[in-house]
């Protein structure tokens, strides 16, 4: 495993936060995903050693959690929220309009490898609905129309970054 | 782990009836005591308890006292003390008894919460009992017959999940018929110490795995085919040969080392198909090695010996070789054959006046169910005095009296010379009479073949590493032109000029009784099923090869710590 010594670092911190090592599992998995933006099966096996656990024990955790990918994603993650009060406001139409605006289908990453859509469970926000998680941040009400100024703010983005 | 502390009895009322069980026991186990059937899934009295299938659950109720004085609170009816029923169901495998328990399985709730079980354990399994290898044996489909509705009222569509995964070299899965019961799992994590199965994707599409890049290989893999309560695990070896309500099931020993694990051997019209442990709780528990499992390919291996001649032609010929050098013979007994064949192998042994060897089989054991000792019956030789000492793995006293010529002829009952480290040099030198089931260097040497039977095709008893005589019984007839081992050497001690020995079980079993201490007041049909203890002393200071494995600790290694 290749890990920045700075989470390796918070690693050795936060295992003796807990009564017994396998409790650690789900903070070491999110740290790993953070550094390296989703979890290799590398990650697992070393989470497993390092935890005194076996692999399996770590895989079926992995695989239970959504949020924890076992494959890259892009640079940026739309998350579209999906549960009721935002699937009544028009979440289908808004992640239709994600995806064709970046030529994906949901769960992939677009051929430059820029974004994921992902349609998603809650995003507690319920009063705003349909809501959409753009990386860390929240935007409210998104209309077909501003998900058409979100996906050109992406791009714009992604050209100024080239 | 769910063995109850032995000390406390306490008084349960299981459906109307009154049984004082050990403190802490489980309540699935006390109505099996008062033989009351909670179906389970999940519950296995070997594995810890998960809870997870919902089967088992019960109604429960304790004895009402007063809050505020303790006194117990009448029922003015019946004129008992009150019981105050918990108005829903517990389940019975996570219940443990306490003084005064009430438990009901017979009410229309718990009718209810069965069929509620069972109607969402059947949503997404597959309706293929006609080709599944566990239909006959199948608590889901036993339970069906009980609380299954008969039509289903799903509508929606079954999970779709992988059909034939290997999981390793003897296990094949099939997860659509998974009910999640974890079985495997504990199994694995807790005896056989090698934890790869797990659910993965948990939620609506829990699937059974093993972790990607291992295999469920361990020698102990085909014991979760035992207890998976469904066809998901099936054993590759035995998939889609035989129904199992044509199988005669006949109770034997695994003869792979001195454990003596105690089995069911499942055979129909005279074919063997497949081997399965048998419960023992001071033994095997209710597991078994796979490497057990294997051992009845030998019944019709491609090397198995038959005679086309009679036995008594054989045996004609036999006697002609001892006569030829009178005093000069030696008998090779071994540690695989049972009680009384060693038995009459000494008294082969004295009516030929010769000298009796035996070879040792050892390797490394695994801590749980196969022993250091490969030889399943060393300590039968040892009780019947056919020899005094452990064995040695190769024959060197008797190699260097051949080289000498003390020995002209060896007895060979079932032992490769060769391969107990006789050169062929030395085999040149003598005439061997040979017994045995399979062609061997030996008996490829042999003057005379003599061919017997397997441990599945005869009877007797064979005493383990804890000095506990168990009973095998004949699953199958042997083949034509092998020859019971009992009557073999009978025979031939009659050929060597001894006295009339029995040719029968019940028969050795007398003269068992009458001359061999540790056996006095036995017979063969008197060893219970689980086996018998004997008395060890007289061999206590041995060296015995065996380490510590499961139900056994030996002498040495106690008396050291």
């Amino acid at each position: 495993m290749n890990l920045k010594p700075e989470t390796l670092a918070r690693i050795d911190e936060v295992i003796p936060h807990y009564p017994s090592k396998r409790s650690a599992t789900l903070p070491l998995l999110h740290l790993i995903q953070e550094d390296v933006g989703y979890i290799p099966q590398e990650a697992i096996e070393w989470v497993a050693a390092r935890l005194e656990l076996q692999p399996i024990n770590v895989y079926e955790v992995v695989t239970f959690y959504p949020m924890f990918r076992q494959k890259p994603i892009g640079r940026r993650h739309v998350k579209v929220c999906r549960t009721l009060s935002c699937a009544l406001l028009g979440a289908y139409r808004t992640c239709e309009t994600f995806e064709r605006e970046f030529g994906v289908r949901r769960g992939e990453v677009s051929a430059d490898g820029e974004v994921t859509v992902d349609f998603v469970e809650c995003l507690a926000s319920c009063g705003t609905a349909p809501v959409v998680m753009i990386d860390d941040a929240l935007h409210e009400k998104v209309d077909v129309a501003r998900t058409q100024e979100l996906s050109a703010q992406i791009r714009r983005e992604a050209a100024a970054r080239s | 782990m769910t063995s109850p502390a032995k000390t406390e009895l306490v008084t349960v009322n299981i459906d109307g009836k009154e049984i004082a069980v050990p403190k802490g026991t489980n309540v699935i186990e006390a109505a099996r005591l008062v033989g009351v059937d909670v179906p389970h899934y999940c519950y296995h009295p070997k594995l810890s308890v998960v809870g997870n299938c919902r089967m088992c659950l019960v109604e429960m109720g304790m004895p009402a006292v007063d809050p505020a004085t303790k006194a117990p609170v009448m029922d003015p009816a019946t004129g008992c003390q009150k019981i105050n029923w918990i108005p829903r169901p517990q389940i019975g495998c996570a219940t443990n008894a306490s003084p005064g328990l009430h438990i009901r399985t017979q009410t229309p709730q718990i009718r209810d919460c069965r069929e509620g079980v069972m109607e969402f354990l059947l949503i997404n399994h597959p309706l293929d009992c006609p080709i599944c290898d566990q239909a006959g044996e199948c608590k889901l489909q036993e339970q069906s017959t009980g609380y299954g509705r008969g039509y289903s009222r799903f509508v929606e569509q079954k999970n779709v999940k992988p059909k034939r995964t290997q999981l390793g070299p003897r296990v094949t899965l099939d997860d659509e018929r998974c009910i999640l019961c974890s079985r495997c799992i504990r199994f694995s994590k807790e005896i056989a110490k090698d934890d790869v199965l797990g659910f993965i994707d948990r939620g609506s599409y829990s699937t059974l795995t093993c972790y990607p890049g291992r295999k469920l290989e361990n020698n102990y893999s085909l014991n979760t085919v035992d207890i998976c309560p469904v066809g998901a695990l099936t054993s590759t070896d035995f998939r889609f040969k035989m129904r199992v309500w044509f199988l005669k099931q006949t109770n034997s020993l695994d003869t792979e080392s001195s454990v003596g694990a105690n089995t069911v051997v499942w055979s129909r019209e005279g074919v063997i198909y497949r081997i399965t442990p048998r419960r023992n709780d001071a033994v095997n528990d209710t597991w078994m090695a796979d490497s057990g499992r294997l051992l009845y390919k030998a019944v019709r291996a491609e090397s198995r010996l038959t005679a086309k001649d009679s036995l008594a032609a054989l045996l004609a010929r036999a006697e002609t070789i001892l006569r030829l050098s009178p005093g000069l013979a030696a008998v090779v007994g071994s540690g695989q054959s049972s009680v009384e064949e060693q038995f009459l192998t000494r008294q082969l042994a004295h009516a030929l006046n010769a000298p009796a060897y035996l070879v040792s089989r050892t390797a490394e054991g695994d801590g749980i169910l196969v022993s250091a000792d490969r030889n399943p019956n060393v300590r039968g030789a040892l009780v019947t005095g056919l020899v005094s000492d452990l064995p040695q793995p190769y024959l060197d006293d008797l190699g260097e009296a051949i080289d000498r010529g003390d020995v002209r002829t060896v007895v060979s009952v079932g032992e490769d010379l060769m391969a107990a480290g006789l050169s062929a040099t030395q085999l040149a030198k003598i005439s061997v009479i040979q017994l045995g089931t399979q062609v061997c260097a030996s008996s490829v040497a042999a003057s005379v073949v003599i061919p017997t039977l397997t441990v599945f095709e005869k009877a007797g008893t064979m005493i383990n590493q804890q000095f506990r005589l168990q009973r095998f019984a004949k699953a199958v007839a042997g083949p034509v032109g092998a020859f019971d081992d009992l009557e073999v050497l009978a025979r031939l001690i009659a050929a060597a000029g001894g006295p009339a020995e029995p040719s029968d079980l019940a028969g050795v079993w007398t003269r068992l009784a009458a001359e061999i201490p540790a056996l006095r007041g036995l017979s063969y049909a008197a060893v219970p099923e689980t086996g018998v203890v004997l008395d060890a002393s007289p061999w206590a200071s041995l060296p015995f090869v065996e380490g510590e494995s499961l139900h056994h600790r030996p002498a040495l290694v106690a008396a050291s710590a």
